[in-house]
């Protein structure tokens, strides 16, 4: 059984399509990766999967059940996280505090108790410190459990965003590019931490342009363009697909190719793909 | 061993800044010559809890009201009509006066919260001029432009009247709400508070229901305001509707920003200082207002977060500035 399944998928934004009839299923256990140019959906792919964009067309089915059109915190209950390729990072608050924030769905109490500072909320907020502290130490952190989230550097953010995420205790955790920006000592780490979620029981859907990265973690890779599902399977199937190959080398773009006869595109492609 | 953890608790806000602002209420009174002094006293501490209600909305959850006297004003009228006209006692009056705005400011949230940034201004602004039209033009209940007088404060038979004994009232409840509203920031709801403040998105995808918390802190403002509104009406014994006015609005947003936004104490010291100032510098006459305004643009320049988030800082930055420096030396 699947763990997120989506049928016929869309979302137009006036007349554009950025995500355009898209069905596939995703594996409990997996390392799912979609890859793609810039500008194919995938990023409006993951706000379709954690409910920030509502779809226009098709539905999102998570552990079989029906998501479609619910809020985004509905998602993050049910045990969807996520990063963002623009991070969204609490500027107003230190880094530890962020993590704590992952921890709300567990440490969400009643008002009363929070006004009055009840001292069962007061243990509480000491264990959930503690493990915030623990996962910021998880991803690497160590070094910042004590910093102001805005005095810290862009690679220790984007690992910040992972360990907020991983507060969640998801069951299935989506990152948008999270090697962009990192160099690459921090991409090697990286790696090495998608590893490590997976090893967790974290279902993990990476979105990257990162294709050593992509090439090295996947269990499955879907390949978007222009919002549609160009190709879809295992690493190596993916990268020998000849159809993707023709596609991508542009042996014979015609204007009935996935690409529309645009040249330029199609090498763009290609060359990430042989990166 | 056992020192430090001592040492900590006392530097932090709860702990540290409790005992701080009880010390100053408790020793305030030996600067306090006579009865006008301890009438602004009063006027302050009243101010500071309407201004610690708002802060919780603006500062932290970063969503603006520019229509607060109208809460105040239906905590003060509420009060004064259940308790003088229908002869309710204080208590009950000042319950079912707030528990009424509590649920007025959870039917009006709804709507107005999903607005965002200057569409938000716009209907809070209209709110609270909405509240003032319908107490200025129902005169047949509020007195309208003339207002009306308020029966004194009573418990039981225990009747409070006079500067001193509002002092030590309205001194002990402002400790209770600066006390309630730390408590609040330092929860997981009001972690959430803030964090819907900086990203609304990145709040949601935690499992925040950024409305449901928005008109959460929207209704505990509210609360607040009319708590200071009914007690303000018993201790002057009169209300009109000056302190319903938008200008009044203003005036409770600018206590909170230049004190500090998202500072429960710099919402105290904001509402101390702007209340206080314009007494100082009735000596100025003519140009009163001219000063205060060169006050404001002056601290708003040097102190850009406002009073006491600036000064904070730059204690902070001085402290390990030397510590580096001792550092160095070792
Ligand atoms: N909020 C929006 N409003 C209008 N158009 C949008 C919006 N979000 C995305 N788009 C459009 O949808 C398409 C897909 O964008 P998307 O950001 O999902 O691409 P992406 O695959 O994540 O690209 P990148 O690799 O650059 O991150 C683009 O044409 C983009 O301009
Ligand atoms: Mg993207």
């Amino acid at each position: 059984m699947s763990l997120l399944r989506v049928e016929g998928l869309g979302k137009k934004f006036g007349g554009v399509n950025a995500v355009e009839d898209l069905s596939f299923a995703i594996a409990p256990g997996a390392v799912y990766s979609i890859i793609g140019p810039n500008g194919a959906g995938k990023t409006t792919l993951l706000n379709l999967l954690t409910g920030v964009y509502r779809p226009s067309a098709g539905q999102i089915l998570f552990q079989e059940q029906d998501l479609t059109g619910r809020a985004p915190y509905e998602y993050a209950r049910q045990g969807i996280a996520r990063t963002f390729q623009n991070l969204q990072i609490f500027f107003n608050m230190s880094a530890l505090e962020n993590v704590m924030v992952g921890r709300y769905m567990q440490e969400r109490c009643g008002l009363a108790s929070a006004l009055l500072h009840s001292p069962r909320l007061a243990r509480a907020e000491r264990a959930c410190r503690e493990e915030a502290a623990e996962l910021m130490r998880y991803v690497g952190l160590q070094d910042y459990l004590s910093s102001v989230s805005d005095a810290m550097p862009y690679g220790a953010l984007k690992r910040l965003e992972i360990a907020r995420a991983l507060a969640t205790a998801p069951k299935l955790m989506l990152l948008d590019e999270p090697a962009a920006g990192l160099n690459p000592t921090e991409a090697l780490e990286l790696d090495d931490l998608i590893g490590r979620l997976s090893d967790r029981g974290v279902t993990v859907v990476l979105v990257e342009h990162n294709m050593r990265l992509v090439m090295g973690v996947s269990d499955q890779i879907l390949v978007l363009d222009y919002g549609r599902k160009l190709a879809e399977g295992p690493a190596l199937t993916v990268r020998n697909d000849p159809k993707v190959i023709e596609a991508y080398l542009g042996s014979a773009i015609t204007p009935e190719t996935p690409y529309g006869g645009d040249v330029a595109r199609a090498v763009a492609v290609a060359v990430e793909m042989q990166r | 061993m056992l020192a430090r953890p001592m040492l900590q608790r006392l530097a932090s806000p709860r702990t540290g800044g409790l005992l701080a602002l009880a010390a100053v209420i408790a020793l305030l009174p030996l600067a306090l010559r006579n009865s006008y002094f301890y009438d602004v006293a009063i006027l302050v501490g009243l101010n500071a809890i309407v201004c610690i209600g708002l802060n919780l909305l603006i500062g932290y959850a970063g969503q603006i009201s520019l229509g607060h006297a109208g809460f105040f004003g239906l905590g003060a009228y509420g009060s004064a009509i259940l308790a003088s006209r229908y002869g309710w006692p204080p208590t009950a009056a000042l319950l079912a006066t707030t528990l009424a705005v509590a649920v007025l400011a959870f039917i009006v949230g709804r709507p107005i919260l999903r607005l965002r940034g200057h569409y938000l201004a716009m209907a809070t602004l209209g709110l609270g001029i909405i509240i003032f039209m319908i107490i200025t033009t129902e005169d047949k209940f509020t007195g309208g432009p003339d207002g009306i007088s308020v029966v004194p404060f009573r418990i039981g038979g225990f009747v409070l009247q006079g500067e001193h004994i509002w002092y030590w009232v309205v001194g002990a409840l402002l400790l209770v709400a600066v006390w309630l509203a730390l408590n609040l920031i330092e929860s997981p709801a009001g972690r959430a508070l803030r964090a819907l403040h900086s990203s609304e998105v990145g709040a949601e995808v935690v499992g925040i229901n950024a409305a449901e918390h928005k008109l959460m802190v929207f209704v505990i403002s509210a609360v607040y305001a009319s708590v200071a509104g009914s007690l303000a009406a018993h201790y002057s014994g009169f209300v009109t509707p000056g302190k319903v006015a938008f200008l009044h609005s203003i005036e409770l947003v600018t206590m909170v920003v230049f004190g500090g936004l998202a500072s429960t104490f710099g919402a105290v010291v904001g509402a101390a200082v702007l209340t206080t100032l314009p007494q100082l510098l009735a000596t100025f006459e003519d140009y009163e207002m001219m000063v205060f305004g060169a006050v404001m643009i002056g601290t708003m320049i040097f102190l850009p977060r406002g009073v006491v988030p600036s000064l904070a800082r730059l204690f902070k930055s001085r402290r390990s500035a030397a510590a580096d420096g001792n550092a160095e030396k070792t």
